[in-house]
């Protein structure tokens, strides 16, 4: 069963089976990984631009590396060195990438639908959303969703606490989609100033107090303080940020005692997280790193139509 | 020449007037209504089935010339008042440069006297290029011919400011109009602050911004007397204020579009760039709030806020693209259709909101039929049909979210100073 539509835009539009179909076929892709040559040849001849109009570490690298052990290329387009800087738009950046006939393109930007308008406009490439402004970012959600598995048997009906900027963040928004799907009891909570409006419509639960979200917590998700997105005051300082919503060892036992803790990177330690616990036992944060490939290993050879079977 | 509509129903606030008679037309004024016998040497127009009234007024629209005429001119968006009904049109002062002087005001009124076409009404700016800082010469445009002014695209930020200008107007009796929005609140947003805005991850702006304009220029025109007229009021509470002014007798009138009577941020789909605005859509509790106003008489009139962009401006993303989308040549069908159709006001009150009322708020001496008025007139047939085509637009823009809806209630004919400007091929 392959995927519905052409493109992975977000989460939003992906059914329950896809996003199931996704998370398997990433845990087979995860072996290769661990192989002494880590290349297989399934997507051998496809090519794969990454096309980021904002910075990013583990995203690029992780699909760069993603398209590379599967036998794709992949190209990475580095913006501010492109014609961008001297005023072409995301449609001509896209046409002219286009006409070189990439089978994939995944695109970061700084607008939410920045993908959906690449999608309309660019007719014979697959476009994946690596994180659109504060809309989505499908491809973490996935990756986060394939680690919470393999540290709990299923989502349904555990408590995800989702902590922090929650207003600037699409991993937040990417999470609470597809943690709802998967019928898991979603929690968020950050101060007033940075959780958006009618956030509950995500079915979520909202609440401004660590102690409410972290009591029972099967899964704490930390998120990031993005100070570059914000152009105006959310809290007064640091110190009382973490006074309030960072996570130390206090507020850690709230939380069951099993429970892991993740960040979808990069931290800001000592914002949102005592750097000690970031390195803890219950911290599955490098794992995440690591699932982020099979995920989108998983994510290429769906889209680009590979037949029934991996063929590893 | 002379000419006479034949078996209309004539529909005039201004005299109460609604009933089947002719209407006869000569050098420029109205001559006649009643059963009147054609002569041979008249033009007859043959009316039955159609509305005629007193010209419409479109007092909300950027023309963009002079300076931005790859988006409109006033020549083409004259063309485009013309096939959208509108025999008067008064015309925003945020061009490059600003219409904030007499000379570029006697610039536009050449421009319109050449098109030949529509009565072209200019704004003049409150404050010089729209800074916000020092009062325009406004009594050398009212010399020049403007008709209201407007910081339109801002709003006055400075209360002082605002309200001097308030007090300075009264010389002239000329209302403010006033763009309300503060823009510390609205500064990083996109569209209408909710569950809307949450879910497509772009930033919203808070209804909060207009409410809180509204309320101090219903406080501020208290206190110096001065007229103040609310552009594109777009939310319910907003309208509760201008409401509740109104009751206090406070000099307070209002006007919203067609966009926001027709559509709500729920309708905004794949970040179409043709559904952004200021304001932008609000909710569909908002929706039905201008409704009741409309039918309750307690918004005075419907403007386009007519705002022509490139493609280039459009074709980007949701945040990066302009705001604003044209309404000239949708207007009058949108009312026909989801006003009139809908039983939401009677003809009459349609008249008033495109007419009587903004000829009243401007002083433009127009907006009846009575004998010896200006012939401006607008003929509306409400059996005629259109599947919205932009590519067929007047105007030079094609940002617009009501291509291919279908639409009756066209107007068919427009007259300015009994010259026929616009007529529509309808009856074989």
């Amino acid at each position: 069963m392959p995927l519905r539509e052409k493109h992975l835009l977000g989460i939003e539009e992906l059914t329950l089976d896809e996003i199931e179909l996704i998370l398997n076929t990433s845990r087979s892709f995860r072996e290769i990984s661990t192989r002494p040559i880590k290349k297989v040849p399934t997507l051998r001849g496809k090519s794969l631009i990454n096309l980021f109009y904002e910075p990013s570490t583990r995203t690029r690298s992780s699909f760069e590396i993603a398209a590379k052990r599967l036998g794709a290329d992949s190209i990475n387009v580095n913006v501010s060195l492109s014609s961008v800087t001297k005023g072409e738009s995301l449609i001509d950046t896209g046409k002219n990438l286009q006409s070189m006939n990439p089978d994939i393109i995944a695109l970061r930007h700084s607008s939410a639908g920045a993908p959906h308008l690449l999608a309309q406009y660019c007719e014979s490439v697959c476009i994946v959303n690596a994180g659109d402004g504060m809309h989505e970012h499908p491809t973490q959600a996935l990756l986060d969703a394939l680690t919470i598995l393999d540290h709990k048997k299923e989502l349904e009906g555990l408590k995800v606490a989702i902590v922090g900027d929650i207003a600037h963040s699409r991993v937040a928004r990417s999470n609470a989609l597809l943690l709802g799907k998967m019928e898991a009891d979603v929690w968020v909570c950050g101060p007033p100033t940075l959780i958006p409006m009618e956030f509950e419509s995500f079915g979520v639960k909202v609440t401004y107090h660590m102690k409410e979200a972290l009591e029972g917590a099967d899964v704490i998700m930390m998120l990031r303080t993005q100070r570059e997105r914000q152009s105006d005051v959310f809290f007064p300082s640091v110190k009382e940020y973490f006074a309030l919503y960072g996570l130390d060892t206090k507020k850690m036992g709230w939380a069951r005692s099993n429970a892991i803790v993740m960040h979808p990177g990069p931290i800001n330690r000592g914002v949102e997280i005592d750097p000690e616990l970031a390195e803890a036992g219950y911290s599955v944060i490098f794992e995440q790193v690591a699932n982020g490939v099979a995920v989108r290993m998983a994510v290429l050879y769906l889209l680009l139509g590979a037949s029934e079977e991996p063929g590893l | 020449m002379t000419l006479l509509l034949k078996g209309g129903r004539v529909v005039d606030p201004s005299q109460k007037l609604e009933k089947k008679v002719d209407l006869l037309v000569e050098k420029g004024k109205v001559a006649g209504l009643g059963k009147i016998q054609a002569k041979k040497t008249w033009q007859v127009i043959d009316a039955s089935g159609w509305i005629v009234a007193p010209g419409f007024v479109d007092m909300h629209v950027h023309l963009r010339e002079p300076g931005r005429e790859d988006k409109e001119t006033i020549l083409s968006g004259s063309k485009a008042a013309a096939a959208g009904g509108f025999s008067s049109i008064t015309c925003m002062p945020n061009t490059q440069p600003v219409n904030d002087s007499e000379a570029i005001t006697r610039f536009i009124l050449e421009r319109a006297d050449r098109a030949g076409l529509v009565n072209v009404f200019p704004a003049g700016a409150i404050t010089k290029g729209l800074q916000g800082k020092e009062l325009a010469e406004i009594g050398e445009m009212v010399k020049a011919g403007v008709v209201a002014i407007t910081d339109d695209g801002k709003s006055v930020e400075n209360n002082q400011i605002m309200r001097r200008a308030l007090e300075y107007a009264k010389i002239f009796d000329i209302p403010i109009i006033d763009h309300c929005e503060d823009r510390q609140l609205s500064a990083a947003g996109h569209l209408n602050e909710s569950a809307v805005s949450t879910r497509l991850g772009v930033p919203g702006i808070s209804r909060a911004a207009e409410e809180l304009d509204v309320a101090r220029d219903t406080i501020l025109s208290r206190i110096t007397g001065g007229r103040v007229h609310i552009a594109h009021l777009s939310t319910q509470e907003s309208l509760s204020w201008v409401r509740q002014a109104k009751k206090q007798g406070i000099r307070v009138t209002c006007e919203v579009t067609p966009h926001h009577f027709t559509l709500s941020d729920e309708d905004i789909k794949d970040y179409d760039t043709n559904y952004k605005m200021y304001p932008p859509l609000r909710t569909p509790s908002d929706v039905k709030a201008i409704l009741k106003g409309l039918s309750d008489g307690s918004i005075d009139c419907i403007a386009s806020d007519h705002a022509p962009h490139t493609r280039l401006e459009k074709e980007l993303t949701f945040e990066e693209a302009a705001n604003g989308i044209i309404g000239l040549e949708t207007a009058v069908p949108l009312a026909w259709e989801f006003l009139i159709r809908r039983k939401i006001v009677s003809v009459s009150r349609l008249v008033e909101l495109f007419s009587t009322n903004p000829n009243r708020i401007l002083n433009l001496g127009r907006g009846t039929l009575k004998e010896g008025a200006i012939a401006d007139i607008t003929v509306i047939d409400p059996d005629c049909e259109i599947i919205v085509d932009v590519k067929k637009f007047k105007s030079k823009s094609r940002n617009c979210p009501f291509h291919d809806w279908r639409l009756r209630g066209l107007p068919v004919m427009t007259i300015v100073k009994g010259k026929i400007i616009f007529r529509r091929d309808t009856k074989v």
